[in-house]
């Protein structure tokens, strides 16, 4: 594309070398190859991509590559890309192909005695009804798990509950130690909204106060007060650092230094020095985006920013045709493990998620059609009920525990260890921590106890899931010795291809309420590894 | 406001569709940052209310909190608005929250959005593409039929121009700019545009686009800018123009 030599061998080579070599490669190669006519597909359905002067696609760089590669439509791809394909549904749903239950939460898979699946068991988030849904075969897309962060770029909906309550039911969850962090995002005191990187590359410079607790407003404090760590401590590229060094120093900063603004996790990104008709002409609309959430103009006010927990790399084990251990069950998207390794490239999310459906559905055909009846039918109920009362033992509940105050514990431990810098001596503590997280569970108290549209039984149900998953998280982290994309430990800085080039994967030993961890070789039959240096 | 201790909020609460509304006041310690989403989320931290009332959080609709899947909108003093992007420091105290009026209520600040996506579908708001498998790349577009395109693109469905609409009722049954401006869309979009019969017919007769009386409410409130009043002159002229060849046909 662009006449650059871009090839989709390229874009492999990019995608396998991002993931810092833990993707199997085969499946890696077969998405770049499919993502051109994925890209078409998505033009065919009206995505409104920027367009070249010949009536072309227009393609630009992202992290992570050397090539403009990547359709772009405006500055809301993502927002256009799933409308295109939730026009795509309504149309199917129109010509009676498709049924649509909205306002469902996933609970469980229905399994029969041979642990296979059967179907799944779901609630209707409005008259709270439980039910099952028989099934030859189901396909998860559930999405990243952002809410186990507390405060993500994610999504509310994205708690990962449904790939835990899998993984509790005997599913594979792989590589779950591995979080994508996106080193400046906007924090909100109801999420982290993403800011653009080019704010940093348009002159932007990043400080914190010099004595902790100043509250001063920051136009006032005078230079000699300020601390440009990142120019201090990178002379040669200062504030232009590559995003994960940018991201250390920032955490390292707030938590070991503990001047964040305020006594909370954020610095100063400053814009205020450069002229405003630069601002005006290169960044106009990322600031007016932070001016809309946080109501500040940046072009007088430097920004507040921080490290937000962005993308899930870990997910649901799947094998090349997107199923997962047991049988019936498929994943696709960004609840899978498959494509993305130990880091994911900008752009490659969406890619994924259409490839892995691509291979789900029809391997998910070919499964149903292969599969014969259960011998009785009697799980269904069994699950219902398992399910009913779950819900009532949460509704019955006397405790003194709040769901949404363990929540916002949860979040802050899980950001605090779990993402950007992570030393064994803490995950262990975080892990502890969780198994009191579970312990308080036992004693929540909802103070919403009627039978229509309650949220807090939906969340407290999503909450424990979290938790669950949160373990396999810090435990996952705790065992890999080595840095490798995005999981970095200061006591193990380097990758060692020796003990890990292999795929975490935890299963839930029941008995003991905790996960258990074996490891899979990764395929790398078709590059082989190198040194990420960038 | 910025240095007032807290903030109060009157929320309008009802059970289920069958009771009956009434309000509760909360108040809340004021902090930098706030929005209502925040707020509510504060309020299910701490379900009191500002007499010291247990109480229990508040049923909402929220998911991006970004202002792209257009769930989230509701009343606010008021206003027809996206309870994401409301700061608190930007509102007048008490801080009013109620449900979208003209949609059937679920709970509390929920409501029930489905008539606009049966709407999508009865204008049949896609591109009817031959299938999924890779048929090659799509038809050239200009870069200014891109750009008039996208705009229009960028609807999130949030309904806020069907609740400000005088015409927008039960009696009327009116589909509202948003169906209209989508039609707009498709109908520009180069294989789109073979469903553009289907979709006109579809906005003719009662609860078509005749109903528009042209307030103009709609592109006043709509928080994506989209040239709503244009799109519907744009629309309704195809559709008369339509007509009138379907009555020579005859
Ligand atoms: C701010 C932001 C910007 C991004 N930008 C890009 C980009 O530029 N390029 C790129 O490639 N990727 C990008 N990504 C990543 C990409 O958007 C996601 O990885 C992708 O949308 C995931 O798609 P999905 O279908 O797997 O899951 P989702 O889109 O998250 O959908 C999951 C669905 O499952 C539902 N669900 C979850 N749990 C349950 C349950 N228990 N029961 C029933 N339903 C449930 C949810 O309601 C949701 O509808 C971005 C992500 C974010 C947050
Ligand atoms: S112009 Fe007025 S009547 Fe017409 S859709 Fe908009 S608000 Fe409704
Ligand atoms: S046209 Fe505007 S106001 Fe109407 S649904 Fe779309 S985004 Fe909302
Ligand atoms: S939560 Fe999505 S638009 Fe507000």
């Amino acid at each position: 594309m662009k006449g650059e030599g871009d090839s989709t061998w390229q874009h492999f080579d990019d995608t396998v070398y991002g993931g810092d070599f833990l993707a199997n490669q085969p499946p890696v190669k077969a998405m770049c190859d499919a993502a051109p006519g994925i890209i078409d597909l998505l033009d065919r359905m009206g995505v409104p991509f920027n367009r070249t002067p010949e009536g072309l696609l227009d393609f630009r760089r992202f992290g992570g590559t050397l090539y403009n590669r990547t359709a772009f439509a405006g500055a809301t791809t993502g927002q256009q890309l799933l409308y295109a394909l939730d026009e795509q549904v309504r149309r199917y749903e129109s010509e009676g192909k498709v049924t649509k239950y909205e306002h469902w939460e996933f609970l469980s898979a229905v399994l029969d005695g041979n642990r296979a699946c059967r179907g799944i068991c779901a609630m209707d988030l409005r008259s709270m009804e439980v039910r099952t849904f028989p099934a030859d075969a189901i396909i998860i897309a559930t999405g990243g798990i952002g809410a186990i962060f507390g405060k993500s770029t994610n999504s509310v909906v994205c708690t990962g509950s449904a790939q835990s309550a899998l993984y509790q039911q005997g599913c594979y969850y792989a590589n779950g130690e591995f979080i994508q962090v996106h080193p400046t995002s906007i924090p909100g005191e109801d999420k982290l909204r993403l800011m653009s990187e080019s704010a940093r590359g348009e002159g932007g410079r990043v400080w914190v106060p010099k004595t902790s607790g100043d509250t001063r407003d920051p136009k006032s404090i005078p230079e000699s007060e300020r601390w440009y760590f990142l120019e201090e401590w990178y002379p040669k590229y200062g504030n232009l650092v590559p995003r994960d060094v940018a991201t250390r120093a920032i955490f390292k900063v707030v938590y070991e230094h503990n001047l964040g603004i305020d006594g909370k996790p954020m610095v100063y990104l400053d814009l205020t020095h450069v002229d405003r008709k630069i601002l005006d002409r290169k960044l106009e609309g990322i600031l007016e985006i932070y001016e809309k959430f946080v109501g500040d103009d940046p072009r007088d006010t430097p920004m507040k920013i921080f490290p937000g927990m962005h993308y899930t790399m870990g997910g649901m084990w799947v094998d090349f045709k997107q199923a997962t251990n047991v049988p019936g069950i498929f994943a696709a998207g960004e609840c899978e493990y498959q494509y993305h390794g130990a880091n994911r490239l900008g752009a490659n999310s969406l890619v994924s998620c259409i490839f892995g459906g691509f291979i789900a559905g029809p391997a998910a055909v070919q499964y149903a059609r292969g599969t014969s009846a259960a011998a009785t039918n009697g799980h269904f109920d069994t699950e219902r009920k398992h399910q009913e009362e779950n819900n009532a033992m949460l509704m019955k509940s006397e405790g003194d525990e709040n769901p949404f105050r363990l929540w916002q514990e949860l979040g802050e431990l899980m950001t605090k260890n779990c993402t950007v810098i992570r030393y064994n001596k803490n995950l262990q503590e975080t892990d502890g921590k969780l198994v009191e997280f579970l312990e308080r569970f036992r004693r929540i108290n909802l103070s919403d106890r009627t039978q229509w549209a309650n949220t807090s039984v939906v969340f407290a149900r999503q909450l424990y899931n979290m938790l669950q998953l949160s373990r396999v998280i810090a435990q996952g982290a705790a065992m890999r010795d080595e840095s490798r994309g995005a999981h970095y430990k200061p006591d193990f800085p380097e990758r060692d291809d020796k003990n890990f080039l292999k795929t975490t994967k935890a299963s839930f030993a029941p008995d003991a309420d905790e996960p258990k961890f074996e490891f899979e070789p990764v395929d790398v039959s078709l590059i082989p590894p190198r040194p990420r240096k960038y | 406001m910025a240095d007032s201790k807290s903030v109060l909020f009157k929320i309008r609460r009802q059970g289920s569709p069958h009771t009956s509304p009434h309000w509760e006041e909360f108040s809340l310690a004021w902090h930098p940052g706030m929005n209502v989403i925040s707020s509510l989320m504060e309020i299910a931290r701490n379900p009191v209310t500002r007499d010291g009332k247990p109480t229990t959080p508040i049923t909402y609709d929220a998911n991006c909190l970004e202002e792209v899947c257009g769930s989230c909108a509701m009343l606010i003093n008021g206003t027809a608005r996206m309870a994401c992007s409301a700061l608190i420091d930007k509102l007048e105290q008490p801080v009013r929250l109620e449900p979208l009026s003209k949609f059937p209520i679920v709970r509390d600040l929920a409501v029930d959005r489905s008539v606009l996506f049966e709407n999508l579908k009865r204008a049949k708001a896609w591109v009817p593409i031959d299938g999924t498998y890779d048929l090659g790349s799509g038809p050239r577009m200009t870069m200014e039929e891109q750009e008039a395109a996208y705009p229009l693109s960028r609807c999130i469905s949030c309904c806020c121009c069907m609740e400000v609409c005088p015409q927008f009722n039960e009696d009327t049954g009116f589909v509202g700019a948003a169906t209209i401006s989508q039609v707009r869309l498709f109908n520009t979009h180069p294989t789109g545009s073979a469903l553009k019969r289907e979709r006109l017919a579809a906005l003719m007769g009662d609860g078509g686009i005749q109903e528009c009386g042209y307030a103009q409410n709609c592109v006043e409130i709509c928080p994506k800018d989209i040239p709503l009043t244009r799109s519907i002159s744009e629309v309704g002229g195809a559709v008369m123009k339509q007509a009138i060849g379907d009555l020579f046909r005859k």
